[in-house]
């Protein structure tokens, strides 16, 4: 981690019309950092998320971001094309549902290879050789590299969407449940690809889970939100072990002990 | 005058006309970029080349020389009623060979021989937007080609090498137009898309459904997209026209019996005919004993 941030998020709010969406957020983020965003359905942790990748426009704020030559934009003043651009290159979105993020007409190969197209590399053999890689390193047997992830498990179908993200090695990567629909097993294999992965790297990711134990695994800091507001942040560590307020205390005395 | 006084010159009004070369200047003036125009009902289906005969009829002058051609054929039902109908609206002469037509309006081919400076090629064009089947959404294709974001195309691509381990896309291959617009060559076999590049005619690409007309400029650059390791390459046959002998010209298979027996002749029928009466003979043109002259 080095000591300049990479995301400043400053008084950041949205409405939907009246109805509050999330207020007042602040937060920085630093290379190599996870951030976990926690709280109940409602609380707009995905309201937050959508804001911070750009798929929302906020009512207010701003979202200053440090691109890969050290200047920092607000990303909400960025052009379409520039915004776009960074969306397939610096940054990586894995949604919940795989569906959403994959092309599911297409090969898993093309998949992944479809950003490095889309910055111009024009040969398919090399193409098709990073493909093969990246499915390697989230475990996806180089047989499938052909077949279309409508033929996958939602596992795998997971995996290649975090692979598909990044093969252009991108330096955040926003995740919104990445592991809400998957069996326990299989999200226990994902949640180690994923700190594997982010650890090789030194990716920076905000995560936005209602899972705990997915927050105390994968994350660094934590927000806990409720209402709309960051209601307590901190390091994972520190709130999940000795929460302060009185709904985070209740959040974590709700995870169910086998 | 015109034989059919009920009529205004070339069946379209006046307005219509200036409206739609509007468009057409515009789509000149942006080689690939898709315009979209006010299409109007004509007398024919969809999908018969209304888009074609809109484009004709908005750039056709009392002295042109019109050919129509369906898959490379002077005679097919589509070739022949369009003739006919622009003879009969804007009594223009017609014509069946290619070098004596000033507009030659075609659907799924470009003739063989080459256009030379001052023709007009007419495109009949059913679907113009070379991402739609990559791509459903229409204002997302717009942003795509309003900033060449193109990337998709390539997966298109990648996906037929995958499976086919070649590039298997055969008709309507998207091309680059002056490093700019990818653009669909409407379903011409990929055979003719290099006759496309630096082109000394105008080309104009009508689609009546859909309602946009673009254009390639004389002598503008058109580029097949490949891969640096899988080149475009076209159509190859391994043997000559069965009628003409012509080689390095797209042929089709004809069915002759139903014990499997088939011909391969030209498409282009011109040129097949123009070579027929310069002397040259194929296996099956039932003068095989003459052309051993």
């Amino acid at each position: 981690m080095t000591d300049t941030p990479l995301l400043r998020v400053s008084n950041l709010s949205k409405y939907y019309g009246a109805r509050l969406g999330c207020t007042d957020v602040n937060f920085e983020l630093y290379p190599g950092e996870v951030l976990a965003v926690v709280g109940e359905s409602g609380s707009g942790k995905t309201t937050l998320l959508n804001c911070l990748s750009t798929n929302l426009a906020p009512t207010s704020g701003r979202a200053e971001y440090r691109m890969r030559d050290d200047v920092w934009r607000n990303i909400y003043d960025l052009s379409e094309a520039e915004r776009r651009f960074l969306m397939r290159t610096d940054w990586g979105f894995v949604h919940q549902n795989p569906a959403d993020g994959l092309r599911m007409t297409v090969s898993a190969g093309a998949n992944v290879g479809e950003r490095l197209m889309a910055i111009g590399d024009r040969h398919y053999g090399n193409i098709r050789a990073s493909a093969v890689d990246w499915l390697g390193r989230v475990e996806i047997n180089e047989d499938r590299v052909d077949d279309q992830p409508r033929s996958f498990s939602g596992g795998m179908r997971q995996r290649l969407q975090i692979a598909r993200n990044l093969v252009t090695s991108p330096r955040l990567v926003f995740m919104d449940e990445p592991t809400g629909g998957l069996d326990v097993s299989v999200q226990a294999r994902l949640l180690d690809l994923l700190r594997g992965l982010v650890g090789e790297l030194g990716l920076a990711a905000v995560i936005v889970t209602h899972d705990l134990a997915v927050a105390r695994l994968l994350s660094h800091r934590m927000m806990v939100m409720k209402d709309g507001r960051v209601i307590e942040s901190g390091l994972t560590d520190r709130v999940l072990d000795d929460p302060r307020e009185p709904y985070t205390q209740l959040l974590v005395s709700s995870i169910l002990q086998v | 005058m015109s034989a059919t006084p009920s009529y205004n010159f070339a069946y379209l009004d006046e307005q219509t006309k200036r409206m739609i070369r509007r468009a057409i200047l515009k789509a000149i003036a942006i080689p690939g970029y898709q315009v979209p125009f006010a299409s109007r009902e004509m007398p024919m289906p969809y999908g018969w080349g209304t888009g074609g005969v809109q484009v004709t009829a908005a750039i056709v002058g009392p002295d042109d020389v019109l050919k129509v051609i369906d898959q490379g054929a002077d005679d097919t039902t589509n070739a022949v009623s369009i003739r006919a109908f622009f003879a009969k609206v804007a009594n223009v002469k017609t014509t069946t060979h290619t070098a004596d037509a000033t507009i030659i309006q075609t659907r799924h081919r470009i003739p063989e021989k080459a256009l030379s400076a001052g023709q007009t090629l007419v495109y009949q064009v059913p679907i113009p937007e070379p991402l739609r089947m990559l791509e459903p959404r229409e204002t997302e294709t717009r942003t795509m080609h309003a900033l060449k974001e193109y990337g998709l195309m390539h997966v298109k691509l990648y996906e037929d090498i995958a499976t086919h381990g070649r590039i298997a896309t055969t008709y309507g291959y998207p091309v680059m137009v002056e490093d700019r617009y990818v653009m669909s060559p409407s379903p011409t076999p990929k055979f003719d898309n290099p006759k496309m590049h630096m082109s000394a005619a105008l080309q104009l690409f009508g689609a009546g459904r859909e309602m946009r007309i673009y254009a390639v400029p004389p002598f503008t650059k058109v580029v097949s997209l490949d891969f640096e390791d899988h080149p475009f390459t076209i159509q190859h046959f391994t043997e000559p026209c069965a009628l003409c002998a012509a080689t390095g010209v797209y042929l089709d298979e004809v069915i002759l019996d139903d014990h499997g027996g088939h011909m391969f002749v030209c498409s282009d029928t011109d040129n097949c005919e123009d070579r027929r009466a310069h002397g040259h003979r194929g296996a099956l043109s039932g003068e095989a004993l003459e052309a051993a002259e």
